[in-house]
């Protein structure tokens, strides 16, 4: 993975030594308010309902063994324990104090980590596919391009006050797993004509309160324009966003304000003058990717035969390879996605000793590396076949095993009543709910590949406009409603959730998802799955058994 | 009146003009719709000229004329409003503009690293006591990922 150099090192730490002496600023009165939060925010610090919270930055995802252990530490030393891993890729802390921030962030430049530009209307951490490098269906891997992204996007100092945040995704894969459709920008690896490797750009993508699908702005974008493509998109946004409504500020807005076409020339326009100025040479794309070369296999990976046995003689075993493990494109590897979703715990919580453990078994399984989904669940990306049992007798015990990757119990959730201010709705709770009404395995993995998604608010960080079931908490005259859709998908073929009907009641809403459940078990052709199924039939027939009683 | 210019404190004699005010002796900056109004009139005025653009401003309107302008005042009426970083960069880096841009108004004196970077040379703090303060943020950072803004 990508290692600081002196100057990354140097960034980082000045950055920490700027935030100390705004944070003392604050605290001795003699920042405002005002200018204190416009600063927090680009370090991630968010004032919440009970305390602050802090988002720190796992660039697309990958950590190492020794930042998983500072994660553990911080959880430790700062907080209470445990930290919670979000639909970005990051980490956020739920009870650090505003004071001992800046040592956070000095604990945290130790390990090449950052919480840099992690909130506040600016570019944020670029995300990517957490099975990049390894992937069966990738072009190529996306991780240099996400690196030459982050160092760019960092502390940019003509994009930092952008009329709103500011997302970019990469995927080099065939099969989309970074949403970039549902990104400000989405940055795609293909093939032209010629058989050479390039980017598409999409634009205007994303979800909040106005999901929509991103448009592609350039079919096919050479290797050394990346940066000057990017800037041109960002200029025209920082010029013409709208500044006058939070709401109506996202790049999505201008260029459907705007319109596609017109939108199109201007970036253009503005790109014809910069190209030529900022082109990335080959030399420094092939030192980034001197950065992510493949780990050191074992060529005799797959000739191991005990793996084989273990799965015959262990259906458990079996069930979890089944679920949560996926081929890799060296034979005799899998990657292993550690389930964050044990039926009694808030989606995408760990503990510091769960993180200590997982840090121990990437050294000694996966090359020492760990990576974070957009489910909120854990990846070790390079496991040799032969180890599999053995991790997964350990798993087990740290809680980490549940074979419900994909099933819909792999639910992703906001943080909610229980620690988001701007919340109307509980969702940790109702996760939880819908968790013990779903503890039959089998009829889990019968029921298959069906993607919950569940936000507290509007906001929608839990992006439940692209869940297959969407569950979105709205206020009705100070009490907990919920908002169904059916339908999203924020894959290959994104589409967003269409609203089943009115809100249900708080107490309605485990038994509305086992009633939609059920429904596509009676009605579903011979290995359709629920996302086709919906395609097929529409909201009807779930509608009627939803509100059947009302 | 005291102001930062080129990493240094300095005096200043430049005044900002309302629309409305009479044009006063000595260097004078006015509104860009001034500005376009009363070309004319300011062209034949004895002392420098400078136009004081806010974030709804478009930089190629006065691109043409930047040759007979000293000064560009960028007028923060809200810090988080980022429109003026690219104005500052774009008369730098594209129109090549060799004068004073000048930071006014409520920016913070934790944006001054920023700023410099896309091209402004010289701040108007709020406060005259913020002088030193800004002159030493000027000095956040000691190392960049981007290209700095460029003549
Ligand atoms: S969706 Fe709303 S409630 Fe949930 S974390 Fe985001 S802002 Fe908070």
């Amino acid at each position: 993975m990508y290692q600081y150099n002196e100057i990354d090192q140097t960034l980082v730490n000045e950055r920490v030594a700027q935030f100390r002496r705004q944070t003392e600023k604050y605290l001795q009165g003699e920042l405002a308010d005002e200018q204190f939060r416009a600063l927090r925010l680009r370090n991630g610090l968010y004032i919440q309902t009970h305390a602050p919270m802090l988002r720190v930055a796992i660039p697309y995802g990958l950590l190492s063994s020794a930042q998983v252990r500072k994660l553990a530490h911080i959880a430790r030393t700062y907080d209470k324990n445990y930290c919670h891993f979000t639909t970005r890729q990051n980490v956020q802390y739920n009870w650090p104090k505003l004071e001992q921030v800046p040592d956070i962030l000095a604990e945290l430049a130790t390990v090449q980590m950052h919480a840099i530009q992690t909130s506040g209307n600016c570019m944020r951490n670029t995300t990517s596919d957490h099975f990049a490098g390894i992937a069966v269906d990738e072009l190529e891997d996306p991780r240099p391009y996400c690196e030459i992204i982050r160092q760019w996007t960092t502390l940019h100092p003509e994009f930092d006050y952008l009329p709103r945040k500011f997302k970019i995704a990469v995927s080099g894969a065939l099969h989309d797993r970074a949403a970039t459709q549902f990104h400000d920008i989405g940055v795609h690896l293909v093939k032209n004509d010629a058989g050479e490797t390039g980017f598409k750009i999409l634009v205007g993508g994303g979800l909040g309160r106005t999901p929509i699908i991103g448009q592609v702005i350039r079919p096919y974008l050479e290797k050394k324009h990346l940066l000057s493509y990017l800037e041109a998109i960002l200029r025209i946004y920082n010029l013409f966003g709208r500044r006058d409504n939070k709401y109506k500020a996202r790049i999505k807005i201008l260029v459907k304000e705007t319109g596609m076409k017109k939108f199109t020339d201007m970036v253009e326009a503005e790109w014809q003058q910069i190209k030529d100025g900022m082109e990335l040479g080959d030399g420094r794309i092939a030192a980034i990717k001197g950065h992510f070369t493949l780990p050191d296999y074992a060529a005799d990976a797959a000739d191991d035969l005990s793996f084989g046995q273990y799965l015959q003689d262990n259906p458990a075993f079996a069930t979890w390879y089944k679920q949560n493990t996926v081929s890799h494109k060296i034979p005799g590897y899998r990657a292993v996605v550690l389930s964050l979703k044990a039926p009694e715990v808030a989606p995408g919580d760990t503990t510091d000793a769960q993180l200590d453990a997982v840090a121990d078994l990437a050294d000694q399984f996966s090359f020492g590396e760990v990576r974070v989904t957009h489910r909120q669940n854990l990846v070790f990306a390079d496991v040799k076949q032969a180890n599999l049992f053995g991790l997964w007798q350990q798993l087990v015990t740290l809680n980490l095993a549940t074979p419900n990757i994909g099933t819909v119990t792999d639910m992703i959730c906001c943080p909610g009543l229980d620690f988001c201010s701007l919340a109307n709705a509980s969702s940790i709770g109702i996760a939880k709910e819908i968790n013990e009404a779903l503890d039959d395995m089998d009829y889990l993995h019968d029921i298959g590949d069906v993607k919950i998604n569940m936000s507290g608010c509007m906001n929608g960080c839990a992006h439940q406009s692209v869940g297959h079931i969407g569950i979105l908490g709205v206020d009705k005259k100070g009490a907990e409603w919920y908002q169904l859709t059916l339908g999203g998908s924020s894959e290959n073929e994104a589409a967003i959730g269409e609203r089943l009907g009115p809100a249900v009641a708080k107490n309605e809403v485990t038994q509305a998802i086992t009633t939609i459940l059920d429904v596509y078990i009676k009605q579903r052709l011979e290995e359709e799955s629920f996302l086709d199924m919906v395609k097929r039939v529409g909201i009807d027939p779930f509608k009627e058994q939803v509100y059947a009683n009302h | 009146m005291q102001i930062i210019k080129d990493q240094q404190i300095i005096d200043d004699n430049w005044q900002s003009l309302a629309d409305d005010d009479e044009l006063a002796t000595g260097d004078i900056s006015v509104s860009l719709n001034r500005w376009q109004q009363e070309k004319p009139k300011l062209l034949a005025h004895d002392g420098r000229l400078g136009i004081r653009i806010n974030p709804a401003d478009t930089v190629t309107d006065f691109a043409d004329d930047l040759d007979k302008i000293a000064l560009v005042e960028l007028d923060f009426p809200d810090f988080a409003d980022g429109r003026l970083f690219t104005h500052a960069w774009l008369l730098r880096s594209r129109y090549g503009y060799q004068g004073e841009i000048r930071a006014t108004g409520n920016y913070m004196p934790d944006q001054v690293f920023y700023l410099s970077r896309v091209g402004v040379n010289a701040f108007k703090p709020a406060k005259t006591g913020h002088l030193p303060v800004e002159l030493g943020y000027l000095n956040d950072f000691t190392v960049n990922y981007q290209a700095s803004a460029v003549n």
